[in-house]
């Protein structure tokens, strides 16, 4: 360098490179900047459209997916689909909309096996333990068991029938001599298949599959269940009941 | 220097119509059948090979990964199942013997729509380019990796138009097509072989690869070359043939080196002297010693000359 002069400061040579070097690294700079936000926003998934089973959270599964549509080809029911620009869902990844087509709970999860790259989890071996999503009653206000009458739809064609929804009775206020039998949805068993939604007579269904993002599964870590402590302790947490002096105004004895 | 519009004229004299031809006729070939891998499963039901070019599984056994892409969910802290770690090896280890970005001339679907740009470009006579740096791309793709770092996401699969333009064809998701439409206007109207050439981080990590291929384009009988450019006007990356075709006064051997190259062979096509030839990086032989240089009829992958 020093011998042709092109490292000497003040050399046109060396000032051209640098010029180059700062104009170029600018323009990466500017293009990163803009791809990362891009990539960040493309977290943002419309609710309706969720992930095949096993996915990993949100964030991790748009750092593990490559686009290869390998699950969506492997889908025997034709659940899944890619994301075009239009969809929602980051380009090119795999989701479903329960309305549209549910997850048909396939025993042997060919989806999940046909991940190359994990963002499908292969640990999901057992497709009861998927969490696609969380049914929720969405609409009180229309759904028909609410109302007083016995659709049950949701309820009967619910793969894991009687855990992930069940009908609990209550007085109907109004006609005053029926019960309502309430879809209750137990969110440990549910899978977020989407065959309630599917099912679901109403034009605008009354259940819908929500993304875990959405619905909460896990308890905040500082609360803490008071009988699920003393159970793993093994006793009573705190040693015995205070014993507060009694103060009645009739005992007398004092001056 | 001007691009001719007509620059495969003369071969077409000298050495007929599939000498002159044979490397883009294989290279369509080539495209069309990669493409048909992934489409005879959708249209006819009879599954070779599934997926798209980001990651496929043919017939069952054999799983191929884009590194690119694989080193992108790295950056973004995924550790991938080793499926995808053992594609992407096989497709690195195929591009070091096939010549690194030999994928931009014989795979990858965008390359027709360049390849259109260019010749049209050719033909109605449009000299204008805007003047980009090749070594660009090599910014883009430090760029790619650090968003993706940044993010936590593949963050070029986003706007891939390579990838894009794959699932566009075979699952159907045309809105993915609007990229590679607007690299044919790209390359028509603003710059010469603009995409391909200067920005396209896949081509440059391929690029990268090329660097160290066995594969190459060689200027192995370059002592014929007639200085006509017709070699200059039809090479997507031109820069690369200077150093083999004309470097023998410095001391360079006659195979092209450069990463950049997409061994197209265009050169080979378009040479009426049949300077080019496709031969071994290894024979690369500095010129001073006479022993070293190939006879450029010993690595020629040309038929013999067609009489008449």
């Amino acid at each position: 360098m020093a011998e042709t002069g092109a490292g000497i400061p003040g050399d046109p040579r060396r000032r051209k490179a640098l010029q180059e070097m700062a104009r170029f690294g600018g323009g990466a700079a500017v293009a990163a900047t803009l791809l990362t936000a891009f990539g960040v926003s493309s977290r943002a998934k419309p609710a309706q459209a969720l992930r095949p089973p096993g996915a990993r959270p949100e964030k991790e599964f748009l750092s593990a997916c490559v686009r290869c549509g390998l699950c969506v080809r492997d889908c025997p029911y034709d659940t899944l689909n890619l994301a075009d620009w239009a969809d929602g869902p980051a380009v090119g990844t795999p989701f479903f909309v329960a309305r549209n087509v549910p997850c048909e709970m396939c025993d042997n999860i060919p989806c999940v096996k046909a991940c190359p790259t994990g963002a499908l989890d292969h640990s999901l071996t057992d497709i009861a333990k998927a969490k696609m999503g969380v049914a929720v009653i969405t609409s009180r206000e229309t759904c028909l068991n609410l109302q007083g009458l016995r659709c049950d739809v949701c309820y009967r064609v619910c793969p894991a029938l009687g855990k992930a929804i069940t009908l609990e009775t209550s007085h109907n206020v109004r006609t005053s001599k029926h019960a309502i039998f309430e879809p209750v949805v137990h969110a440990e068993y549910c899978t977020g298949c989407g065959k309630c939604e599917k099912s679901c007579v109403l034009t605008e269904a009354a259940i819908k599959v929500l993304p875990i993002e959405i619905t909460a599964l896990k308890q905040d870590e500082h609360y803490r269940r008071g009988w699920e402590e003393k159970k793993k302790a093994g006793g009573a947490l705190v040693d015995a009941p205070l014993k507060l002096p009694v103060r009645k105004p009739e005992a007398g004895g004092a001056p | 220097m001007t691009a001719k519009a007509r620059p495969y004229v003369e071969a077409r004299k000298e050495k007929g119509l599939w000498a002159s031809s044979q490397f883009l006729l294989l290279r369509r070939t080539s495209q069309l059948f990669f493409l048909a891998l992934f489409l005879s499963g959708p249209l006819f039901g009879i599954w070779i090979a599934k997926g798209t070019l980001a990651s496929s599984m043919t017939l069952g056994v054999l799983p191929l990964t884009d590194p690119f892409i694989l080193l992108q969910s790295l950056a973004a802290r995924h550790w991938p199942e080793a499926l995808s770690v053992l594609g992407a090896a096989i497709v690195l280890g195929g591009y070091l013997l096939l010549g690194g970005r030999s994928y931009c001339a014989w795979v990858c679907p965008v390359n027709p729509v360049a390849d259109l740009a260019a010749w049209l470009r050719r033909r109605l006579g449009i000299t204008y380019t805007a003047k980009i740096r090749p070594e660009l791309r090599l910014y883009f793709v430090g760029a790619v990796l650090v968003a993706s770092a940044l993010s936590g996401s593949i963050a070029w699969e986003l706007i891939n138009p390579v990838t894009a333009l794959h699932r566009a064809l075979v699952f159907g998701l045309w809105f993915g097509a609007g990229g590679a439409a607007a690299i044919f206007v790209f390359d028509l109207f603003v710059a010469r072989h603009g995409w391909c050439g200067h920005l396209c981080p896949v081509g440059a990590f391929y690029g990268q690869i090329g660097k160290v291929a066995l594969l190459r384009v060689a200027a192995g009988n370059r002592t014929a070359c007639n200085d006509c450019m017709d070699c200059f006007a039809v090479c997507p990356e031109p820069h690369v043939i200077s150093p083999a075709l004309k470097g023998e006064r410095l001391g360079l051997g006659p195979v092209i080196t450069s990463g950049d190259c997409t061994l197209c062979g265009a050169c080979i096509d378009v040479c009426s002297k049949r300077v080019f030839n496709l031969g071994l990086r290894a024979r690369n032989g500095a010129p001073s010693t006479d022993s070293a240089i190939v006879p450029a009829s010993a690595v020629r992958v040309a038929p013999p000359r067609r009489s008449p």
